[in-house]
């Protein structure tokens, strides 16, 4: 096995109907239904190693989620290539689906009147996970998300964090090889995403799980996926590092400011982005760069000078906003 | 095999715990169940005895008999698939289900056996108390009534399958309350519920011995009641397990099919 995930020219194709908005169109779609043909993974072709983390960015719509499904089984493609861990994922082969794990952000799958460890139980049932891999399991799980007390109470009486926590680690505790995750920090707070965040980089270092990640926070990718595979309308846009992206898609260079005690106008440098407390933000063309910074410090009392790229949501606005 | 009760042992322990939740459905589901028999009974002793004191071989003591039996049949054999296949379909939880390594009718037939586990506390005490109003009269036969315990599950179990069977409707239509009606109507005819087979028209009773519903619900209370020779027994045990074969092999087709147009549309 190369890849633990492998894709080539994958498409998925639906067919929605649509109508205009009132009554006349409803009745006249009772006759004739006006149908179209949406693509919504549009010939995406990339690879991923086992044991690699890969972030999976595109705006909404993009077919990312549309993709996951493809991966874990769900949706059949329209055409193309998919494998999974050498599994052709549509088949769902009980033994492909022992080894793969799909946690979407939004959904739950904890029965929501009952305490959470007894869902996990049945997990173990179904996934006939042996009791002392079971139970090596969870005494980790809980100890890397801090499950204790959250355990014996009723799903419905815990915080949103703590159930996505405990989400977590019923879709884990059979040990998937690859995992899935569409957005597994969102409506989270800061904390609680930074102590998911940690947690799919520990279990990724510990298993050597795959990983393919999707997020709106840019925080959870920098801090997670070195490489990263961009797709818009069903395309791919890009697939490499995190570092090579920002290159590629800017053509500028942030310089922060910190004069002395004038507030000059620096408009004649750069385009102004912010200007607060001495400190001033200038974007730059990439080029440019280095003869400006020459400026600023001949011209201006420069207290410090930092030449940045761009923050990485920036970039992906930029990104997004090309095509 | 011992995997699958593995299964079916910690399902039971989760669905026991969160129905315990929610006492006041199961009494208002489980009211539901007593109120229907009780009605047909009452209407029907009361045809019996302005007719002379019995209609097509049943006495009022017979009728309360029937219907008693009826009524615990029923409630062990019925099932609210129907109720929430689409559901699941449009709101996803269909997908998780998919995920899992393991056929999604497991969960859903242990869910129904505990919930029965629960009400049956409620259903039998109700039983007795309807016996000492009304006076059924009894002729338990040793044999039918062993006989009766294979022929239960077997109802159980073909009842299940065909409703299940019938619930993925929903993957091709959302209109499945539409077919919902129309089963249970055809159900409450076909199957004994409102009055016992022997009384309708000859036509019906073949239509209602093709069908397999009579088989899920009247051909067990009958053969309880002793109202069955072993010929008819037998033969009804014949026509219960063609039906376990023939809705096993329907279910699996179709939620084949079903399957592959779930993961076509989207999931």
């Amino acid at each position: 096995m190369s890849s633990a995930i492998h894709i080539r020219d994958l498409c998925k194709t639906y067919v929605v109907s649509e109508r205009e908005a009132g009554v006349l169109a409803a009745l006249q779609s009772l006759v004739h239904r006006h149908t179209e043909e949406v693509n919504a993974v549009d010939g995406l072709t990339f690879d991923v190693a086992p044991g690699e983390i890969v972030g999976f960015l595109g705006p909404n719509g993009a077919g990312k989620t549309t993709t996951l499904k493809m991966l874990s089984g769900l949706l059949h493609p329209t055409a193309g290539e998919v494998a999974v861990l050498d599994y052709v994922p549509w088949r769902r082969e009980k033994a492909f689906l022992r080894q793969i794990t799909l946690v979407m952000g939004q959904r739950n799958q904890l029965v929501w009147d009952i305490p959470a460890i007894d869902s996990f139980e049945l997990n173990r049932a179904i996934y006939r996970i042996p009791q002392a891999d079971y139970r090596r399991t969870l005494d980790e799980l809980t100890d890397l998300l801090e499950l204790g007390p959250l355990l014996r109470k009723p799903v419905r009486n815990l915080s949103l964090g703590e159930r996505m926590k405990c989400e977590i680690a019923a879709a884990l505790l059979h040990r998937p090889q690859v995992l899935f995750l569409d957005e597994p920090t969102i409506g989270l707070d800061v904390t609680m995403q930074r102590r998911i965040r940690t947690f799919i980089g520990e279990y990724n270092h510990r298993y050597g799980a795959t990983v393919l990640l999707t997020s709106h926070y840019m925080a959870d990718v920098e801090a997670l996926c070195r490489r990263v595979v961009v797709i818009h309308h069903g395309k791919l846009l890009f697939d490499g590092e995190l570092s090579r992206l920002v290159q590629r898609f800017t053509a500028h260079k942030t310089i922060v400011v910190q004069l002395g005690d004038c507030l000059a106008d620096l408009h004649a440098y750069g385009e102004v982005m912010t200007c607060e407390d001495g400190h001033v933000t200038l974007r730059v063309p990439k080029a440019e760069t280095a003869r400006v910074t020459e400026r600023l410090l001949a011209d201006l009392p420069v207290v410090d000078l930092t030449v940045e790229d761009p923050p990485i949501e920036e970039v992906i606005e930029q990104v997004f906003a090309q095509e | 095999m011992r995997a699958l009760l593995d299964v079916y042992i910690q399902q039971f322990k989760t669905t026991l715990a969160a129905q315990v939740q929610y006492r006041a459905a199961l009494v208002i589901w489980t009211i539901g169940h007593i109120l229907d028999p009780v009605i047909y009974l009452v209407v029907w002793s009361t045809v019996a005895r302005s007719s002379g004191g019995s209609v097509g071989g049943f006495d009022t003591g017979e009728f309360a008999a029937y219907f008693i039996a009826l009524m615990l049949v029923n409630h062990a054999t019925f099932s609210w698939l129907m109720w929430e296949y689409d559901y699941r379909i449009r709101h996803g939880d269909l997908s998780f289900a998919l995920l899992r390594p393991i056929h999604p009718i497991h969960a859903d037939i242990a869910d129904n056996v505990s919930f029965k586990l629960i009400t049956f506390t409620v259903m039998l005490p109700i039983a007795a108390g309807l016996a000492m109003v009304f006076h059924p009269t009894l002729h338990l036969v040793p044999w039918a009534a062993m006989a009766f315990v294979p022929v239960l599950i077997l109802a159980f179990i073909v009842r299940f399958l065909v409703e299940w069977t019938l619930a993925m409707a929903a993957f091709w239509t959302t209109r499945v309350s539409a077919i919902n009606q129309m089963y249970f109507v055809v159900v409450l005819f076909l199957s004994g519920q409102v009055a016992p087979l022997e009384l309708f028209p000859f036509p019906i009773q073949v239509v209602a011995a093709i069908l397999p519903f009579r088989w899920t619900i009247g051909f067990p209370v009958e053969l309880l009641l002793g109202r069955l020779t072993p010929i008819e027994a037998l033969t009804g045990f014949a026509v219960q397990v063609a039906w376990l074969a023939l809705s096993l092999a329907l279910l699996r087709i179709i939620w084949r099919a079903g399957v592959r147009l779930y993961s076509a549309v989207g999931a």
